[in-house]
């Protein structure tokens, strides 16, 4: 057993020998977080009466959801045989969403510890993380979280482990972030087995960036990894991809606070301070290098974020729109992935159409901006970026339904995305059923354990980006995980289907569906506005159609009783209270033509009946 | 009649006076009286008024000594209005409700008039109703109603159909009805009967039979209420557990276009969304003046009173009024002050509700915009527009509340 380092490597001034880089790949709850805690306790670079529960996971929603969505990395020291070395731990985004972040993070390390839950085996996103480490050729330690609880079966998932990485169920380390059991031991086994970084000390300074985090008082901060050379405070540093430079005002390694050294030196991890407001000044997968004497090439795989799925965001209240703007412009601050652009509804107002990585991407934005902005937002049902070509050769993008060209199409090409499912083998069935009815093609199926598989399917990133994860989850009673990532695009055969309210198109119900799914979609949002759309004074009808076919019809009758029968002897006031009420209902109508429509409907109409089922919880 | 829950407003001062606006043109208003008697034999499934079986009060409010309470607020309520400047007026009509008023002694009710007739006077032919059950009134006791000054009765008949009267727990048996409105017409009373329509349970066919039996009684005047299912009534609490079937609002359509068909067919013409009268004559003309804005004094626990734009409530617990009562003191304990644009939103949501019609000319300009739409939606009869009068349609009147929004759109 390890003590606790008598003395801290000193930044700057660090051997890389002595240095040790690594991040954890885990799912969600499979107690990465946990863990992380267990080792800054260990470490001692944390007190335990300062610990909290997740200490890593800064932001509100990220230690309610349990998850980390920004990356964080924090320098500890840790002493075996006599010998000082400064851990270095990169805090990785758990989520699909996030895969360009969390491949920039393994472009930082050398190791990664494989952390999987010992009750519930390893998961479709895990899995995809893993495969992305071992491309990067990152020395895999696996490790078996939660030993303590009842239902671990750690052998079986040793040997799972095994199986995928190669080697023996006996080197799976077992551990319990818990309790803190085997915690040093995995220690020890990150000085012993990650290789420690490598560079050349004086080649001109090349630092990746891995991370990069808006700060209210500092303005963005910038994690990076020095892969070659140096950094100092006060010199002017360049980045690479926009030539831009500014002068380094801070520079300092996360203990796990802030604290400002004497520079970075040849495999050390840090942050860097500017003064810059904008973390699109300061791109995660970008190199930093020293203006004066720069590299002549920057490190590799830099890509820009892409937003893949798109939703219409609306205040609940015009009023809020201007706010709205001003808290995007924050958001946008901290998150370069996020793209927006004004758009206006006939149905909805003005509000913007916001690009996301995915799903989880788009619902952590909308509850921020909820949440920190104190907002009401309606969004519109999430769809992908279609590229409509026209007979006169003409391409146009479509993010938004009711941008669908009118004239002659000749083809349309949507997105589509490789898919791995991890399951138990009884959901087979189940899940190749609805990949099916998805449009999936079946790309491949593989036995992990006796009674775990992995499927492959390639999908339309479309049929994924709705409801897909919350069928796939109760179809497999929760035990199900998916992982994805695109995979170019093909020609569908696709149709925008409208929707009209006596006669009016509104923008917000339009959906650009599969052929063969047309029908069932005009089916169902008539259905659900006829349940959802007040009676009105006259006969409201429902219609779905394509361009001019209507393929459903709905109508709501006109409501035939609107009057109090009588007026309880003299208590005007009474009444009158309840005209006031009317009258001020009627002002959260929204007007469609004629039709007032409440905007209830509009909130109930574009949530999956799934998401509704879940908020009622 | 007084509903459950009273509405919020200003306090209202211990002496009763009021504010000057009160006596801003009351010599040209009808002044009238409601005398609210709180007392039921049982309390109806449906029922949210202020009211109290017999046995549930007592002190100053038990049914024995409500009749000197009620007329001590008379008094005052006459000297009030004199101390707070209203011009002297003889009363043009005097309603009596409840509850059930002729659960009282009909000396009682006598001596509660005869009281308020000592303060102010009836004008000429001034109509004087009470409520009654059909089971609580005999030949003698309607006779003594008559000689004391009452002109009107109106019989809480509701329905001809036992299933349908055993859901809103009426006690009477349907014979009696016709039995107690030809001892009403023999004490030489105009006569009208209340009907409820919509109860859960009751058929189209029911409806049929309860509007037939009613017109075959000849009666003055009809008035048919849709029955509205309040919070906080045994009817609402067996609807929420499912024993009873929900309000279905096309019936209640259909139940009153074929109440308005039969009525008119019988010589009843409508005069107001709910009411039916024989002759302009026969017109409940207290009831009008509610919709016209007239001024009037509630009298007894929870009655609501106005005059030229100020309404006023009194304490809606008959015991914690009548210790008012009794210390001399207003039972007001709230009220409100219009300004003109609530009397205006007022006007046009009272008197859009009548036969006679709003006038146009009282209408701001948005609200006279709006009146073309209504015509073309067929709410509002086009010639009657014409003559500078917006008056509903049948279809409008079933959608009454929602012209109003129309015509007041700000």
């Amino acid at each position: 057993m390890s003590p606790m380092a008598r003395f801290s490597p000193v930044p700057a001034a660090t051997d890389p020998a002595i240095i040790r880089n690594f991040c954890i790949i885990a799912h969600i709850d499979h107690g990465k977080s946990t863990l992380a805690d267990r080792m800054l306790q260990s470490t001692g670079v944390v007190e335990h009466r300062n610990m909290k529960a997740q200490y890593l996971d800064r932001m509100d929603i990220e230690r309610e959801r349990g998850i980390t969505i920004k990356s964080q990395a924090v320098r500890m020291p840790w002493e075996l045989d006599g010998e000082s070395y400064a851990l270095n731990m990169i805090d990785t985004p758990g989520h699909v969403d996030f895969t360009y972040e969390v491949s920039r993070s393994l472009a930082a390390c050398e190791g990664a510890i494989l952390l999987v839950d010992a009750a519930q085996g390893i998961e479709a996103q895990t899995l995809a993380n893993l495969y992305l480490a071992m491309e990067n050729d990152l020395t895999i330690i696996p490790v078996l979280n939660k030993i303590d609880l009842p239902a671990a079966q750690p052998e079986k998932y040793a040997e799972e482990l095994a199986n995928l990485i190669g080697g023996d169920p006996e080197d799976v380390l077992k551990v319990s972030g818990k309790t803190g059991v085997g915690v040093e031991a995995l220690l020890d086994k990150i000085v012993r087995d990650i290789p420690a970084p490598q560079g050349d000390p004086n080649a001109p300074a090349r630092a990746m960036i891995f991370d990069s985090v808006y700060d209210t008082y500092r303005g963005v901060v910038t994690y990076v990894r020095v892969i070659d050379g140096s950094l100092s405070p006060r010199e002017r540093i360049q980045m690479m991809s926009t030539r831009a430079s500014h002068e380094l005002l801070e520079i300092g390694v996360s203990s796990p606070e802030p604290t400002p050294s004497k520079g970075l030196g040849v495999g050390e991890v840090g942050y860097l301070i500017t003064g810059v407001k904008d973390v699109r000044l300061s791109k995660v997968g970008d190199t930093v290098t020293n203006l004066a004497k720069p590299a002549e090439k920057s490190l590799e795989g830099y890509a820009d974020p892409k937003p893949m799925v798109f939703s219409g965001l609306y205040p609940i209240d015009g009023a809020d729109y201007p706010v709205l703007r001003e808290a995007l412009e924050k958001l946008m601050l901290n998150d370069a992935a996020l793209v927006y652009e004004p758009e206006t509804s006939a149905a909805l107002g003005f509000g913007f159409r916001v690009g996301f990585l995915g799903l989880l991407h788009l619902e952590i934005t909308r509850e921020r901006l909820e949440r920190e902005y104190n907002l009401d937002l309606i969004s519109t049902a999430p769809n992908v970026e279609y590229e409509v070509t026209l007979e006169d050769k003409k391409v146009v993008k479509v993010t938004n339904p009711s941008e669908y060209p009118e004239g002659k199409i000749k083809e349309v090409r949507e997105p589509m995305v490789s898919a791995t499912i991890l399951a138990p083998s009884e959901f087979v069935g189940a899940i190749m059923e609805l990949c099916q009815a998805r449009r999936g093609v079946l790309g491949g199926m593989d036995y992990l354990s006796e009674d775990r598989v992995e499927i492959r399917y390639r999908l339309p990133l479309a049929e994924i980006v709705f409801d897909f994860f919350d069928i796939l989850k109760s179809k497999t009673r929760g035990y199900a995980s998916l992982d994805w990532k695109a995979d170019g695009e093909q020609v569908a055969d696709l149709v925008k289907v409208d929707i009209l309210l006596q006669g009016e198109q509104v923008d917000a119900f339009s959906s650009i569906t599969h052929k063969d799914k047309a029908y069932s979609y005009g089916v169902m949002m008539t259905g659900k506005l006829r349940e959802l759309i007040p009676r009105q004074q006259f006969e409201v009808p429902i219609q779905a159609a394509i361009g001019s076919r209507i393929i459903a019809r709905e109508s709501i009758r006109a409501i035939r009783k609107d009057v109090l029968a009588k007026c309880y002897g003299g208590d005007i006031s009474r009444k009158r209270k309840l005209l006031e009420k009317q009258k001020e209902g009627k002002k959260r109508m929204k007007m469609v033509g004629r039709v007032e429509v409440p905007q209830e409907a509009f909130v109930a109409a574009l949530s999956s009946d799934e998401s509704k089922d879940k908020s009622k919880k | 009649m007084t509903p459950s829950a009273l509405p919020l407003g200003d306090p209202a001062p211990a002496d009763g006076l009021l504010p000057a606006q009160a006596a801003d043109g009351a010599a040209e208003r009808n002044f009238g009286l409601y005398v609210h008697i709180p007392f039921c034999s049982v309390r109806c499934g449906y029922c949210d008024f202020n009211t109290y079986t017999a046995t549930e009060l007592g002190g100053g409010a038990s049914q024995d000594v409500y009749g000197g309470t009620a007329a001590r607020e008379v008094v005052f309520a006459a000297d009030a209005l004199r101390r707070s400047g209203l011009p002297e007026r003889r009363m043009g009509t005097v309603f009596f409700g409840g509850g059930t008023p002729t659960l009282l002694p009909a000396e009682d009710l006598a001596l509660i008039l005869r009281t308020a007739v000592d303060q102010w006077g009836l004008v000429p032919g001034a109509e004087v109703t009470t409520e009654a059950n059909p089971d609580s009134v005999t030949p003698q006791s309607l006779q003594l109603l008559a000689d004391a000054g009452f002109t009107r009765v109106s019989f809480g008949m509701q329905s001809a159909v036992p299933h349908v009267l055993a859901v809103l727990d009426r006690t009477h048996t349907p014979s009696r009805v016709p039995q107690a409105v030809q001892w009403a017409r023999d004490a030489g009373l105009n006569v009208s009967v209340d009907l409820i329509y919509g109860t859960p349970g009751e058929s189209m066919a029911d409806w049929k039979h309860s509007l037939e039996e009613a017109l075959s009684y000849e009666p003055d005047h009809i008035s048919a209420y849709a029955l509205i299912i309040e919070e906080g009534t045994k009817l609402a609490a067996r609807m929420r557990r499912g024993e009873v079937p929900p309000i279905d609002d096309d019936d209640h359509a259909d139940k009153y276009v074929l109440a308005d068909e039969m009525m008119t067919a019988a010589g009843l013409n409508w005069y107001e969304v709910s009411n039916w009268a024989r002759t302009p004559a026969d017109q409940c003309r207290h009831n009008l003046a509610y919709w016209r804005s007239d001024d009037w004094w509630g009298i007894g626990p929870g009655a609501h009173s106005h005059a030229g734009g100020v309404r006023w409530w009194n304490a809606k617990h008959p015991t914690a009024y009548a210790q008012r009562i009794e210390a001399g003191e207003s039972p007001a304990v709230g009220r409100e002050t219009l300004d003109a644009d609530t009397r205006y939103m007022e006007d046009v949501m009272l008197r859009t509700r009548l036969a006679e019609g709003l006038a146009l000319d009282r209408l701001r300009e948005s609200g006279r915009q709006a009146v073309a739409g209504l015509m073309a939606d067929g709410l509002v009869d086009p010639r009657a527009a014409l003559t500078g009068k917006v008056i509903l349609t049948p279809k409008g009147r079933l959608l009454a509340d929602a012209v109003v929004r129309r015509l007041l759109p700000d």
